[in-house]
């Protein structure tokens, strides 16, 4: 019992990390239809400039401040400079976004050193919880806590503000839209720099829970994010965030179980939904 | 009269093809004008040029006197040119209502409010309503417009366009794939608009009998280039119309 608790909150912590990386994605996928290989940068340099002021400071909230901060400005810089110019052209974007994922990751160690660097939670979340045999270790907790607190502060700004009726509809018909007079740009701007701010603030959160961070980790965690929104549908919010539980479940288990199959099996759950529901879990195109 | 919409000489390619060649019009305002023609004569065409989607090879469109040929479909529907689209064009998970809100809250005298209001839109919901008893489909207002009935979201396209308040409606076919039952509703619906004789109505249309009750001056698009225009009743007289193309497509019709 206290073996599956344990792997179920590891799984859940995962997921939420995945999730927020892949919400960004989804939504810059759904609305401008922008294929963007450099979510993963935005991660690292999140991690990296969160953790940096958090060594010298040794406040936590500042660091998830400053990683905020750095993916949304990186967002805004992203925007402008590497994907409008490749609007509509799938093959550059992957091209250009592949292209400065790397050189925001090989940036990072001109930056910060080529060496990992250890991180460790904070004080007041360090520790955890026992509850009979059930040991619930704090920082996996509070990790979950701000995924689902951001899924349903993002769920409700999509259902119930002007502009999130505006980028529901836009990841359905974005031409529609400016037919009606809405300046897209504007808007789809907005929504790389949040999504780029919620890249950021999970490579922060994700320092402490893995312990160690390191350049090439970006490009590994949004494979995962990749997966995750081809398999909740791309476009939907919603499906991201059960795809992400469920990829992180799912490698949570696996690891403990069949550890040879945990890097396999979210390849396995992705074929299988792209062979029985093709448009993934949450279908949002018309 | 004044002439709200103007093309001079307007002209599209495609490779060798000429789908609109060299049409001068003059569209007056908050009149009825109908654009007819058999199938590929550049009817919608001239719309997506006309509405920004496409962009002409040669001449131009003066809205109001000003020239707006180079601007994008999204400052023309700012300007005032508001249209429907041949295929239902409706955003399908979102509500009835939501569809008719978004098209609202597109206004200008609202948009520059979006920080104000960004909460709350109690406004827009009821002016949302009021726009859908007009067209009759307020019943549906909290349904996914995807499981409407064709009919339906034909209505609620043009729900959407009266939301937007343009003064010019572009209606491409509204009663393009609808059921017989439906189309009289759709009808009645377009001829309230214009009954209330503020806006300029471009309607591209099918059936005949409609554009001879409904309009004040018909245009005859053929092959891309324009071969007559005039009153309805003129059109039916005009021997060009007569061999070009109304024979041919009342002969289609009764096929």
């Amino acid at each position: 019992m206290d073996l599956i608790v344990s792997l179920t909150v590891n799984g859940l912590a995962t997921g939420m990390l995945i999730f927020l990386l892949a919400a960004g994605l989804t939504l810059i996928f759904g609305l401008m239809s922008v294929l963007n290989f450099a979510h993963g940068g935005l991660f690292i340099w999140g991690a990296y400039a969160g953790v940096s002021i958090y060594a010298v400071t040794d406040s936590f909230l500042l660091a998830i401040i400053l990683a905020i901060i750095t993916g949304l400005v990186l967002g805004l810089i992203t925007e402008r400079l590497i994907i409008r110019p490749v609007y509509g052209n799938h093959i550059q974007q992957i091209l250009i976004t592949l292209g400065f994922m790397l050189v925001l990751q090989e940036l990072i160690k001109v930056v910060f050193g080529p060496d990992q660097k250890a991180v460790y939670p904070p004080a007041w979340l360090e520790g955890s919880f026992q509850m009979g045999d059930v040991i619930l270790i704090k920082y996996r907790l509070f990790i979950i806590a701000i995924g689902f607190l951001l899924f349903l502060i993002i769920f409700l700004i999509l259902k119930k503000t002007r502009i999130g009726l505006i980028v529901r509809a836009g990841v359905m018909n974005r031409e529609m839209v400016q037919t009606l007079g809405i300046n897209i740009r504007f808007v789809f701007m907005a929504v790389f720099m949040v999504g780029a701010a919620l890249a950021a603030l999970s490579g922060v959160l994700h320092a402490p829970y893995s312990g160690v961070i390191y350049a090439e980790m970006g490009l590994e965690f949004s494979i995962l994010a990749f997966i995750v929104v081809v398999i909740g549908g791309m476009g939907s919010f919603t499906g991201s965030l059960l795809a992400a539980i469920l990829v992180g479940l799912a490698q949570a288990y696996m690891a403990y179980y069949v550890p040879a199959l945990s890097l396999a099996v979210n390849m396995l759950i992705m074929t299988v939904v792209l062979i029985f529901r093709p448009q993934g879990l949450f279908k949002v195109k018309g | 009269m004044t002439f709200i919409l103007e093309t001079k000489d307007l002209t599209i390619n495609f490779g060798g093809h000429t789908a609109v060649d060299h049409v001068t019009v003059q569209i007056p305002e908050k009149k009825f004008t109908s654009i007819i023609g058999p199938n590929g004569a550049g009817k919608t065409t001239f719309f997506n040029l006309l509405s920004g989607q496409l962009s002409p090879s040669e001449g131009s469109i003066f809205f109001k006197g000003n020239e707006i040929t180079k601007k994008s479909a999204t400052d023309r529907t700012r300007l005032g040119i508001g249209r429907s689209f041949q295929i239902t064009n409706v955003f399908p998970n979102l509500t009835v209502l939501e569809n008719v809100r978004l098209a609202i809250q597109s206004q200008a005298n609202v948009r520059y409010q979006m920080i104000k209001h960004f909460l709350h839109y109690k406004k827009f919901e009821e002016k949302a309503h009021t726009i859908l008893e007009r067209v009759l489909l307020d019943g549906r207002a909290d349904s996914v417009a995807a499981n409407l009935a064709h009919g339906e979201k034909r209505k609620l396209e043009i729900a959407m366009l009266l939301a937007l308040e343009t003064e010019i409606l572009l209606l491409d076919e509204p009663t393009a794939g609808m059921s017989l039952e439906e189309v009289p509703a759709i009808i009645d619906v377009i001829k309230q608009i214009k009954a209330e004789e503020d806006r300029t109505i471009v309607l591209i249309e099918h059936k005949m009998d409609m554009i001879m009750d409904l309009s004040d001056e018909v245009l005859v698009l053929f092959h891309g280039e324009l071969i007559a225009k005039g009153t309805p009743d003129e059109i039916v007289e005009n021997e060009t119309v007569q061999s070009a193309y109304l024979g041919g497509m009342y002969d289609e019709q009764l096929a």
